[in-house]
């Protein structure tokens, strides 16, 4: 097997931090190579180097065996490397033929080719089975099909090598079993690629090779088939994790009860007929796949939305029409999908946004002032209970790393002792310590008596944290199962609509 | 070359940041009046002279900081919040002519009749920019567009008012305002100078915002609203209330410069009173970080080079427009600084 990309040595710091110390790393000719790592540990920042964003410090980069000048995005591109970065970088009020065409034409030329730049583009879209329609808008698209059009858009500049970005962290599980086939398929037609992943299972099942980086070195390289998960845990962590596992208990008094209730947002119904009880020391997992109304239920939950009709009661207390203040009040904790937009301020202090949600409370504030002794104080306390690493009360809360920032929130929302506890996908986008701690701090919270509600993608951590599930489907809920019948192949079923045998709710 | 955002912002480059954009602009300004045919230092030293070179200059400057650093304030309150009030200058018009208004036949005591005044001064700021936060909140009407056109509206409502219900019958046809009461002048702080005890109002309101930004519940949830709205009201701050105390706030911080020009200096309103107190408080407000004690120094600064520009302009025959020129040019050159705060560039 022929190299068509060699990276040798390269070095990369951010003043004291080395981000990447000396990788090297070669991909085959129609090779799938995982680039595996937990957060932080120097993917994305090697890849940017690869593709031009940054200039290494020391090291090179060749692509079929000429050197890239580094620093250059345009030179990358031209020698044939395309990237798929996480975020989208798509315009959405622009078609998917103009989205592609974006940059690839000189501002100069007074014509635009959109005749060719279309034969083209179906010509690839055939050749590499990616079905696309050409004149829809691309904020029409689901989340897929624009993975779709970035892909597409690396292919139509000649994309011989490609590399991927956390490719499936915005996507639901089937999505992600076909971006995984159709790389695959993508290979045979002499492709070659790198994605950068943090899970293994997709790893393990989507690639040839697997590359393991660590705090910003290359500590081991496999061939897929022949390790196991296990071993590339404990390669990626440097140490074996394991997650904790739920004990059984028994279940109190019912805490949140939610009875037939209804959201409409605008002249949308968001959420329909949906029911739900939750008892003291319960879990209740909401499985589903993305965009099925998951995120209206957080919303309405945390008191961002009100309710169209229904009801919501805490411990008999009618909370639906409260809104965030009353929620906090009522003794509801709540972790919110995001955790960067809603769940913390960056640019403030950790005592800060440790505080935030209780600011007008006796404990923090007196006649309008801040007690700020007192909220550093609180602050210091949760840093030291909850592990939160490289935090001191005045710490730039920005700087926190996910799982770090995600210990805050829970510590914020965990710490008053909650009556019932909201969390939103609590480990989108965490390695695989922080999963774990934030796992163990849940469990803790429904050892102590709370009732959760946890909304999640991943099943493996619904199906691990929670006694009972429903799944979510095109804003309805499922009838609950017990955990303990719930394998993958029936939430599966649940998760499209099945929910008995013979019967179809969508 | 590409931008790179900081870690973390070094706190000397908070300092650094505007001392650059005023070196940066002062060097501009100086091919100016180089081409006007001066040497610049020579002009310069002019400037520095006739703001503080003697004791009736210097008073005079400190005369002229004490609106900018009041509106300077309202900027600066409002824009940490995300509330672009564009509108100081309206704000402190019209604290100006309810302030002659009232003040001309109020019945009061001295003391309680100007606190009486300064208050109402503060309401009609306050009231001027709570429309506009209102058609922000309830129909998401940009308030950089009604603040600023305001101010239009304003001028020519003061304008209405003294060649009409207001208008002095013994200014000589002059159209300027009936003046206040004598009792309610503002007493001097420095005997035969112009330089007024609203000097020291100034400064205390600088304190109180400090205060009430850094210390207080409602500071801090100014604050998230600011930095991320979407946190906030997940954290249960409500935006519409807090922006309209922000509103309010701003306003009426613009609406006591007005207040305290009348009862300090003019004694009455004309349509020229502010030579652009309200506008020139945004980029005081700029200069100084949004810091409010940063105010108080980008406010003198900002006099120093108003009062000196007309001195120099005597002396050496550079058009005082001059001025206005450095003034815009140091906004310019600390946008350029602020974003150089937050980034970094790297090969």
């Amino acid at each position: 097997m022929t190299a068509v990309l060699e990276l040798d040595g390269i070095t990369k710091r951010f003043g004291a931090l080395t981000a990447n110390d000396s990788v090297s790393l070669t991909l085959g000719q129609g090779e799938i190579l995982a680039l595996l790592g937990e957060n932080g540990a120097g993917k994305t920042t090697l890849m940017n180097i690869l593709f031009g964003h940054y200039a290494a410090d020391a090291g090179s980069v060749r692509v079929f065996g000429q050197e890239l000048p580094s620093g250059k995005p345009r030179a990358a591109i031209e020698a044939g490397v395309g990237m798929v970065h996480q975020h989208f970088t798509l315009a959405g009020n622009l078609t998917v033929l103009d989205n592609i065409m974006l940059g690839s034409e000189s501002l100069l030329r007074a014509t635009s080719s959109r005749a060719s730049a279309r034969r083209k583009l179906m010509q690839i879209a055939e050749r590499f089975g990616l079905p696309v329609s050409p004149d829809e808008k691309v904020s029409r698209l689901s989340v897929g099909e624009r993975q779709r059009v970035e892909i597409l858009k690396a292919l139509y500049r000649d994309a011989r090598i490609l590399i991927l970005d956390e490719p499936t962290a915005v996507l639901a599980r089937p999505e992600a079993q076909r971006l995984f086939e159709t790389l695959k398929e993508m290979t045979k037609e002499g492709l070659s690629l790198i994605f950068i992943s943090h899970k293994l299972h997709e790893v393990m099942a989507a690639s040839d090779r697997v590359a393991v980086l660590r705090g910003g070195r290359m500590v081991a390289e496999r061939v897929t088939a022949e390790t196991t998960p296990e071993e590339l845990a404990e390669l990626m962590v440097g140490r074996r994790v394991e997650r904790p596992v739920r004990q059984d208990h028994r279940i109190g008094a019912p805490v949140l009860v939610a009875n037939r209730m209804r959201v409409d947002v605008g002249s949308e119904t968001k959420l329909q007929d949906v029911s739900f009880t939750i008892g003291a020391g319960e879990i209740l997992g909401i499985v589903g796949v993305s965009g099925n109304g998951q995120a209206s239920l957080g919303a309405l939950v945390s008191g961002l939305t009100r309710l169209s009709a229904g009801t919501l009661t805490l411990d008999g207390q009618d909370v639906g029409l409260m809104g965030p203040r009353g929620m906090i009040r009522a003794g509801v904790g709540r972790v919110p999908e995001d955790r960067h937009s809603e769940g913390v301020v960056g640019e403030l202090a950790v005592w800060e946004n440790a505080v935030l949600e209780r600011l007008r409370s006796p404990e923090f504030s007196k006649r309008g002032f801040v007690r700020r002794a007192a909220c550093k104080a609180h602050a210091a306390g949760l840093i030291d209970r909850f592990d939160i690493r490289g935090a001191t009360p005045d710490t730039r809360t920005r700087l926190l790393s996910g799982g770090n920032m995600q210990k805050l929130i829970l510590g914020r929302c965990l710490s008053i002792g909650p009556r019932f506890v909201l969390a939103t996908q609590p480990t989108r986008g965490l390695d695989e310590g922080a999963i774990a701690a934030v796992h163990s701090e849940l469990l803790a919270a429904r050892a102590a008596g709370a009732a959760i509600l946890l909304i999640s993608e991943e099943l493996e951590e619904a199906v691990a944290l929670s006694d009972r599930i429903q799944a979510m489907v095109k804003g309805r809920l499922s009838d609950p199962i017990s955990a303990s019948e719930a394998d993958a192949q029936r939430l599966g079923l649940m998760m499209t609509g099945v929910w008995k045998e013979g019967s179809d709710a969508a | 070359m590409r931008l790179e955002r900081r870690p973390q912002v070094p706190p000397y480059l908070v300092i650094v940041a505007p001392l650059a954009a005023v070196a940066v602009s002062l060097t501009l300004a100086a091919g100016l009046i180089a081409a006007a045919g001066v040497n610049p230092l020579t002009a310069y030293a002019e400037m520095v002279r006739g703001a503080m070179g003697s004791r009736l200059s210097l008073t005079e400057m400190l005369t002229r900081a004490t609106p900018l650093i009041l509106t300077g304030l309202a900027a600066a309150v409002a824009f940490r919040a995300r509330l672009w009030n564009i509108g100081g200058e309206g704000q402190f018009l019209m604290g100006a002519l309810v302030t002659a208004w009232v003040g001309h036949s109020l019945d009061l005591p001295p003391v309680p009749g100007i606190a009486v005044l300064l208050v109402l001064g503060m309401a009609s700021g306050a009231i001027l920019l709570a429309g506009p936060a209102y058609l922000r909140l309830r129909f998401g009407v940009d308030e950089v567009v009604t603040t600023l056109l305001l101010n239009f509206i304003v001028i020519l409502f003061v304008g209405l008012m003294v060649e009409g219900p207001l208008r002095d019958p013994l200014a000589f046809g002059w159209p300027s305002s009936v003046p206040v009461d004598g009792d309610f002048r503002l007493p001097d702080l420095i005997a035969r100078t112009r330089l007024h005890v609203g000097f020291l109002i100034a400064l205390v309101a600088a304190g109180i915002v400090w205060l009430v930004l850094s210390r207080t519940v409602f500071g801090a949830e100014t604050r998230a609203v600011g930095l991320n709205a979407a946190a906030a009201k997940f954290a249960g701050i409500s935006l519409p209330v807090n922006l309209m105390a922000v509103a309010l706030f701003s306003g009426a911080l613009a609406g006591l410069a007005g207040s305290i020009e009348v009862l300090g200096v003019t004694a009455n309103v004309t349509t020229t009173i502010s030579p652009g107190f309200g506008y020139a408080g945004i980029v005081v407000a700029m200069l100084a970080a949004l810091h409010p004690a940063g105010v108080v120094v980008a406010a003198v600064f900002v006099a120093t080079v108003f009062v000196g520009a007309d001195a120099m302009s005597r002396a050496t025959g550079v058009p005082s427009f001059i001025a206005d020129v450095i003034v815009a040019l140091c906004l310019l050159s600390m946008l350029v600084a602020l974003l150089f705060t937050t980034y970094r560039v790297r090969r």
